[in-house]
């Protein structure tokens, strides 16, 4: 199983005003890995200088091993990467993805499953869809949509749950009311959403409301990306001063300058590369789970794995 | 690369041994001369050739006699392996993960031949050959996580995913160091971990879980874990404490070297494609005194780690009733020169 896959777009759909659909193919010709239902993706796209990284769910068959298929909203606030896949992506054009993450899993006890997806949301929720259906599990799926052009996956989920997926299309004015949807459902439900910010908040209310447990209440979560603003670095041990690029950890950059630093688990868990900062001039966005709370207040000492530097210069004894 | 399979036991007249190439190559886990818990995962990248972390499952000489002790282990009691109905996917994803990767690492040993679901899967050094439709346990001669683990050296537990979790919900465990699955199936990561002294305080299962829940597929991470038992005996569980309970107290200055063994874990994880779940190896290894005796640097370092172990430990890990045999048999092999540091053997 590989990390990271150079795949090549093999076709762009468009399903709607803003919203296009790309199937990926891998470049060397193998097969993809399967992946669990609400799995997502991270495209590395190459935009100008530097790789954007973006989160996308994977909203195809889970067992489907050739194609995998992503679905595009281009946002108004795009920092660019939808709007490069837009704007830019053409059939035959090859980037580099992350292996499938998933952090919006469905629960194997869980008696009934309740799916919920708003407009572009629905990707994470079909893949789940086809789990469950797959598994002979009891669901049901809500799908919300501006109107009925949007309704892009309308037709694939009807096939695959007949009678089981309910639309709610708001130029009818219709809406779901959470606190309706939830009342009443029996132990051992499960509710899964997807969808804009202020509809998962209502529906987590709704739920919390209703005595529903945290654990029984599930939204989307993408990986936080790894990289982060670009900083300088002085290693005063090893007489060094160079740049941490957006796309590295300042470990690895530490080891593409030749310096051999101490590591272990490389997830901010073991404590082996624990260094100490002389001193710095910017803000240590501490992501690690090993520095106490006095620790990281005290400003002096950093995880390189995962942590870096807000802006600014920082230096090490290294 | 053509592995020399030895015919030995685990149990009754106890043959098993150590080639020279297995001690040289065996996985000593101390790189100073005290030790403490900590969160010593790392990725399981492959290592250095010959060396047990080359591939993502060794293989080495004692594989068919361990598949063997494990069968009568089973025979005796089918409980050793269990799984719980909402794992089946985990049970398919863990049987392609060994399949894949065996047939990989060795392919004159084994080979995986796939049509579509169509699958058949050689297996030489068992002699087996066996056509199966990946999917449908009904085709195999027993469910796939039992199929796949009876032929793989090591204890497996498959762990669920859920609630911010990892639950011990599938396993086949015949080579533990005294713990039961019967017992633990079901429990939570830190329920599961309850028992182990001093490290729930220093924070370590609380980071290793946190760790765990984010792991990548692809990107495996390993430790090594350690004990001590006597004789070769892979099956050490409580279920069968009667019968090698009291061998702890057969141990003698004489009967040392060949009686007391370093039960080294290798334990790898795995994040599973279709179930989302975790794979957990426990590969065991196991040199006696006289094997680690091979290489200076490593009694010493034993006699080191042993003499400074905090007493909650020991009494952890049963070395209480040896614990000054052993120490003193080890002591005449430690100069006292300062070790550098590292597990290797020269």
């Amino acid at each position: 199983m590989n990390a990271s896959f150079n795949i090549e777009i093999r076709r762009i759909r468009e399903l709607a005003p803003g919203i296009r659909e790309f199937s990926l193919g891998r470049s060397d010709g193998e097969d993809f890995p399967v992946y669990s239902g609400g799995s997502h993706i991270v495209l590395s796209l190459p935009l100008g200088e530097r790789q954007h990284r973006n989160p996308y769910s994977l909203l195809g068959d889970p067992t489907v091993r050739n194609t995998w298929r992503i679905a595009v909203r281009k946002q108004e606030q795009s920092r660019g990467g939808s709007a490069w896949l837009h704007e830019q992506a053409r059939e035959g054009m090859r980037i580099d993805i992350s292996a499938p993450v998933n952090l919006f899993p469905l629960d194997r006890l869980g008696r009934h499953h309740i799916l919920v997806a708003g407009g572009i949301g629905i990707t994470p929720i079909l893949s789940q869809a086809r789990e469950l259906a797959r598994l002979g599990a009891d669901f049901e799926v809500h799908y919300a949509y501006r109107g009925p052009e949007y309704g892009v996956f309308a037709d694939e989920l009807e096939t695959l749950a007949p009678g089981r997926i309910h639309h709610y299309v708001a130029t009818r004015r219709e809406q779901i009311e959470f606190s309706t949807l939830l009342a009443g459902r029996p132990l051992g439900t499960h509710f899964y959403i997807c969808g804009p910010a202020g509809m998962v908040a209502a529906s987590m209310n709704a739920g919390a409301a209703l005595g529903w447990p945290e654990s029984h209440l599930h939204s989307e979560q993408f990986l936080a990306p790894t990289g982060g603003e670009p900083f300088d670095v002085e290693l005063t041990l090893s007489n060094k001063r160079f740049t941490v690029p957006s796309d590295l950890s300042l470990l690895e950059a530490i080891e593409q300058q030749g310096v051999d630093a101490p590591y272990l688990c490389r997830g901010g868990a073991c404590g082996q590369c624990e260094t100490e900062v002389i001193s710095c001039d910017g803000e240590l966005l501490h992501h690690d789970l090993y520095l106490s709370a006095e620790e990281r207040a005290s400003g002096k000492k950093i995880m390189p794995c995962v942590s870096r530097l807000k802006g600014g210069c920082m230096t090490l004894k290294l | 690369m053509s592995i020399a399979f030895k015919q030995e036991t685990f149990r009754d007249d106890y043959t098993y041994s150590n080639s020279p190439e297995a001690i040289r190559r065996f996985p000593f886990p101390f790189h100073q001369d005290e030790y403490m818990y900590s969160v010593n995962m790392e990725p399981h990248t492959p290592g250095a050739v010959g060396s047990v972390f080359e591939h993502p499952f060794d293989i080495d000489e004692h594989y068919i006699a361990e598949c063997r002790d494990r069968a009568i282990t089973l025979e005796r009691d089918p409980g050793r392996c269990a799984s719980l109905p909402h794992m089946m996917d985990a049970e398919w994803d863990t049987l392609e993960l060994i399949m894949e990767s065996l047939s990989n690492s060795y392919p004159e040993l084994f080979t995986l031949q796939k049509d579509g679901t169509r699958w058949t899967w050689i297996n030489r050094p068992l002699d087996l050959r066996q056509s199966f439709t990946f999917g449908d346990a009904a085709t195999l001669p027993c469910p796939p996580f039992e199929y796949i683990t009876r032929q793989t050296q090591g204890d497996f537990v498959i762990m669920d995913q859920r609630e911010n979790n990892l639950f011990a919900d599938a396993g086949m465990i015949t080579a533990q160091a005294d713990w039961s699955l019967a017992f633990d199936i079901g429990m939570s990561f830190m329920e599961w971990h309850g028992p182990v002294p001093l490290a729930h305080e220093l924070g370590v299962f609380e980071r290793a879980l946190k760790y765990l829940l984010m792991l990548q597929q692809g990107r495996p991470v390993r430790r090594l874990n350690w004990t001590m038992t006597i004789n070769p005996r892979l099956d050490t569980a409580p279920e069968t404490y009667p019968e090698w309970g009291q061998d702890r107290a057969c141990v003698t200055p004489e009967n040392v070297g060949e009686k007391v063994h370093l039960r080294v874990e290798l334990q790898t994880l795995f994040r599973l494609p279709r179930s989302n779940g975790m794979l957990f190896s426990i590969r065991c290894y196991l040199a006696s005194m006289n094997d680690l005796a091979t290489y200076p640097r490593w009694p010493a370092r034993l006699h080191r780690v042993l003499k400074t172990l905090p007493n909650e430990l020991i009494e952890y890990k049963g070395i209480t009733r040896y614990r000054e045999t052993v120490t003193e048999w080890l002591a005449r092999r430690d100069n006292g020169a300062e070790l550098a540091p590292g597990t290797q053997p020269e």
